[in-house]
């Protein structure tokens, strides 16, 4: 792929630069309009601005994470001090980067595009969402500088009743940036119904929109049980209600119920993002049709629909009946059937396509590893026997950042990359893009593979002091995390380099037939100046353009 | 095979009858599952490179005027026999493997029973034969073990992982999990739920004797003598060797002899006042009775039928109304943060003690006398006919319930703190 694509030849703008309207980014430069903007375009900035503040802190508390695993007793920081900082990690991670990552910025941004709209259906409620979002990260960053938090991200009972840390404040700060999750689904939801510009029917939707709208079903129906769980924990941990704590007649085990019930379809909400993301970037840099549109874009409701009835394989060796743990099994593979719809039907969009090999395609590749491996382990970890050998150990945790960082960052980064010259106008250094590619993976790669033998060898998860035989795998996974760190940190790099220098894009760069690259780049504050005709639809790539 | 694929994926020995089954499932899934994985990236690399633009290969492909996508041609039954063979793949993996989660939780009949208390940052192991152990539960190898679990304050999980099993240790009720170890060794015990700034160092060993070792360690005070320092176990600082008993408990002003935990059991129910309404010869009083009732099948006031094993008593003990046996009042207090977990341990020792009672038993009522404790002791087969005489209520067993709002604590336990 040559970086000469962003002045093609068939980029036809429609019409010359000097009558298009101010972009979103022109049209008004105060402070103020960016603080009261209504635009989702803008949301969408302040929410990547967010996004990104908070992939970097989770970052950083992983590094620790990392450095102190190095050797088998401590290293930098006390028992507590790492048992803090694994907890920082997964709140920051999960709930302030990765449920609003790719809904928050790329939802907002596209969505309304993708449906020939103006603007989402509720503007304000749309900034709502950003500022509840901000509020919630205050209150979390408040209490995690003031003291913290040592319970796990998973809150588990009795542990976080009694936990002397603040667990109260944390367990605030999350349920309110539940509100805005709830806030930004409700709004894609009600703008997929009601927004669509005329011609764009149920079969045209783009495959972005079909995933983010089954993610939005899953945040409004599963983010209350979160809510409910984290204000009955704080109850039980202020007044000792004893709804959880069983020194008060409380049930420990309910607690993981309510918890899973959320947290296991919250997997979902951050994948289906990143598999709206590739279905979009496998078709674009294929130039081809998806190989059945029907089927990536219902399995993300079948996946919305099984992930809620799937939560008992976190509790196969909590106390559950035997034959609970056999259903729940058995539930969980379906969701693994409909995940495997999605990777055929991507892997047969490229047969015979007309392939450009960008960096967005490098990362749906690693993308398309990455997850089948982390999905068939998942499937590994509903097998019940195995489990009970894997649950609680590093094998778990490195199945889950297969599907966490191989999955929702991976995507993020496509997403990122793909979108780019459209959401900034100027081209990035392709070049950079895919060295900066191969490092994430490998780093990726290098990290969490010796966590799965970390795992088999029987590491527990949480660990901080360690038997020594398991300190040459701790080893190479943090080297990984250095490499990983260093892609990471060299992509912000030419990406902010590419924002103030690189080459102005044009309408249309990687030719795809997307509604969103109709629009202008950059877009105007209604996103189009005449209202295109939506007859073909957003894959025709064997009509003439 | 099986050696090379464990060192592979250095997984740790073999040493439960379970565990070679299991990890044979394990490779089986994880080969299957890089093999896939590698496929799928393959086939996708070979199309990206043979299918790109400029390759010459597509450029002048007439496209499919009718859907557009060159795979169109191919059938529906194509598509579902693929997704039906990934389906009948899975559940493959999920009948072997809940086939061996069934054996992983049913404990064989004649398992040795070993009660095991989890507390924050240690494991207590409490034998039948009332010795006691922390950190080092001594176990004969070739014999299936059940250890019944509790919890002192949170969530804790039993986890040795040469033995393939793991069970969550939950403060209030008892679960269970066994084993048989096939070789004498010296396992790594850890706990696996997290349990605050200690929960790494929640670690201990199983110590397998050979069953004649075993029978002996009694009588041998130093685990070197059995010959297990050299397979890398150090007896820890502190540990006063396999079978080191507590000062015997004392019953009544006479005799000084080992206590057995049905003794215990049945002490620990009169001191509860258990034995005023619960009988332990088959007669019903204003509870069911005790005898005979462990291990059978009762019928609810639901009309649901319910075996009465460890979990069914303890919940009973906790939360009596959850599930109230057909045909009794709902007038149980529930003894939540009031008794000890070694206390509920040994009461359901006790009332196993008495599921064999012979039924020939005259089922009359007690008599009871003004404190509404039992007058006769009950005639268990196989014991000493001496009634044991009404315990005193030693004083330590009344503070030690409740300690910073935390139930179960004991203050007998004052063993040496032996956490590695």
């Amino acid at each position: 792929m040559s970086t000469t694509l962003w002045l093609s030849p068939r980029d036809e703008t429609g019409a010359p630069d000097a009558v298009l309207p101010p972009d979103y980014l022109q049209v008004e430069k105060t402070v103020r309009s960016w603080l009261l903007t209504v635009d989702h375009k803008r949301i969408a900035i302040l929410f990547l601005i967010g996004i990104t503040l908070s992939l970097i802190l989770g970052g950083l508390f992983a590094l620790l994470l990392r450095i102190e695993l190095l050797t088998p007793e401590r290293t930098i920081m006390s028992a507590m001090g790492y048992n803090r900082s694994f907890t920082h990690h997964g709140i920051i991670m999960v709930w302030m980067f990765m449920i609003p990552s790719i809904p928050g910025v790329f939802g907002n941004f596209f969505l309304p595009i993708m449906l020939g709209a103006k603007d989402v259906a509720f503007p304000r409620l749309n900034l709502a969402s950003f500022y509840v979002y901000l509020l919630g990260s205050a209150v979390t960053l408040w209490a995690l500088i003031g003291g913290g938090v040592d319970t796990g991200w998973t809150f588990y009972a009795p542990y976080s009743v009694d936990s002397p840390t603040r667990v109260v404040p944390v367990g605030i700060g999350i349920f309110i940036l539940g509100i805005s999750s709830i806030l930004t689904g409700i709004n894609f939801i009600v703008t997929t119904h009601t927004m669509r510009a005329r011609g764009i029917t149920w079969r045209k939707l783009p495959l972005f929109v079909w995933s983010i709208y089954a993610t939005s079903i899953i945040i409004i129906v599963a983010t209350p049980v979160l809510g409910l769980s984290l204000l009955l924990i704080a109850a039980d941990h202020m007044f000792r209600i004893g709804i959880f704590d069983p020194a008060v007649g409380g049930d420990p085990v309910l607690f993981q119920h309510i918890f899973w019930f959320y947290s296991h379809p919250a997997v979902y909400i951050m994948i289906l993002p990143t598999m709206a993301v590739m279905s979009e970037v496998v078709c674009t840099f294929s130039h081809n049709r998806p190989a059945s549109y029907w089927a990536i874009a219902l399995s993300s409701l079948g996946i919305a629909f099984v992930g809620f009835l799937t939560w008992g394989h976190h509790m196969f060796v909590a106390g559950i009946s035997t034959f609970s743990a056999g259903v729940f099994g058995i539930l969980s593979m379906f969701v693994a059937i409909f995940s495997a719809i999605k990777v055929f039907t991507w892997t047969a969009t490229l047969y015979k396509g007309r392939i450009t090999f960008t960096t967005p395609m490098l990362y749906f590749f690693w993308f398309l590893f990455l997850f089948v491996f982390g999905g068939m382990t998942g499937v590994a970890v509903a097998t019940s026997s195995l489990d009970v050998h894997w649950h609680d150990t590093y094998f778990v945790v490195a199945h889950f950042h297969f599907i966490m960082v191989g999955g929702t960052l991976t995507g993020f980064l496509a997403a990122l990359h793909y979108w780019f010259p459209k959401m900034f106008g100027r081209m990035y250094s392709e070049r950079m893009g895919l060295v900066a590619s191969v490092m994430v993976f490998l780093g990726f790669f290098f990290t969490f593979m010796p966590q799965f033998l970390l795992g088999n060898a029987g590491m527990p998860r949480r660990y901080y002091s360690y038997p020594e035989h398991y300190q040459w795998l701790n080893v190479l996974s943090t080297g990984g995390a250095s490499i990983l760190t260093l892609g990471l940190t060299l992509t912000l790099g030419y990406l902010i380099v590419a924002l103030v220098r690189g080459p102005r894009a044009g309408r249309n760069p990687w030719e795809s037939r997307g509604y969103e690259w109709l629009s202008p780049t950059r877009p105007p504050k209604h996103n189009f100046v005449t209202q295109p005709s939506f007859e073909r639809g957003p894959y025709d790539y064997h009509l003439p353009e | 095979m099986n050696e090379l694929m464990r060192r592979l994926l250095v997984l740790p020995e073999q040493r439960s009858t379970v565990a070679q089954d299991i990890d044979t499932l394990h490779y089986f899934v994880i080969s299957i599952t890089m093999l896939g994985a590698v496929a799928v990236a393959l086939v996708a690399l070979y199309f990206i490179i043979r299918y790109r633009r400029g390759g010459g290969h597509s450029e002048n492909r007439p496209p499919d005027e009718r859907s557009g996508h060159a795979l169109s041609g191919i059938p529906y039954w194509a598509e579902f026999v693929v997704i039906a063979g990934l389906l009948s793949l899975f559940v493959t993996w999920w009948v072997i493997g809940y086939r061996q989660y069934v054996r992983l939780q049913d404990a064989p009949e004649d398992s040795m029973e070993v009660y095991v208390i989890g507390k924050q940052w240690m494991w207590q192991f409490a034998y039948p034969d009332n010795t006691r152990s922390n950190g080092v539960l001594y176990v004969p190898s070739n014999q299936p073990v059940k250890l019944i679990m509790t919890s002192r304050d949170v969530i804790h999980s039993f986890y040795v992982p040469a033995f393939r099993i793991k069970q969550d240790v939950l403060p209030g009720r008892f679960t269970a999990v066994w084993f048989e170890v096939t070789e004498p060794g010296t396992y790594d015990i850890y706990c696996t739920e997290y349990c605050g700034a200690g929960h790494s160092t929640m670690r201990g060993r199983v110590i397998a004797l050979a069953p004649d070792d075993y029978m002996r360690r009694g009588e041998d005070d130093d685990a070197e003598q059995l010959g297990y320092r050299g397979s890398g176990y150090e007896v820890p600082a502190g540990f006063q060797g396999p079978g080191s008993y507590e000062e015997p408990a004392t019953i009544g002003q006479f005799t000084r002899r080992p206590v057995t935990l049905v003794e215990m059991g049945e002490r620990a129910a009169a001191r509860h006042g258990c034995l005023r309404c619960h009988t332990v010869d088959g007669a019903p009083h204003i509870g069911p009775t005790w005898a005979r009732a462990f291990g059978s099948i009762i019928t609810l006031e639901s009309g649901q039928k319910i075996v009465v094993d460890e979990q069914y008593i303890t919940e009973s003990i906790m939360d009596p109304l959850a599930k109230i046996h057909g045909g009794f009042p709902p007038v149980m207090p529930s003894y939540q943060g009031l008794m000890s977990a070694v206390d509920i341990g040994a009461i359901v020792h006790y009332m196993k003690s008495l599921k064999d009672l012979p039924l020939d038993i005259p089922a009359s009522p007690l008599p009871l006398d003004e404190r509404g404790l039992k007058v006769q002791p009950p005639v268990i087969p196989g014991k000493l006919p001496n009634p044991i005489p009404e315990p005193e209520l030693p004083a330590a067993d009344r503070t030690g319930d409740r300690i910073n709002g935390r139930m179960m604590n004991e203050r007998t336990d004052a063993q040496p703190e032996e956490t590695r």
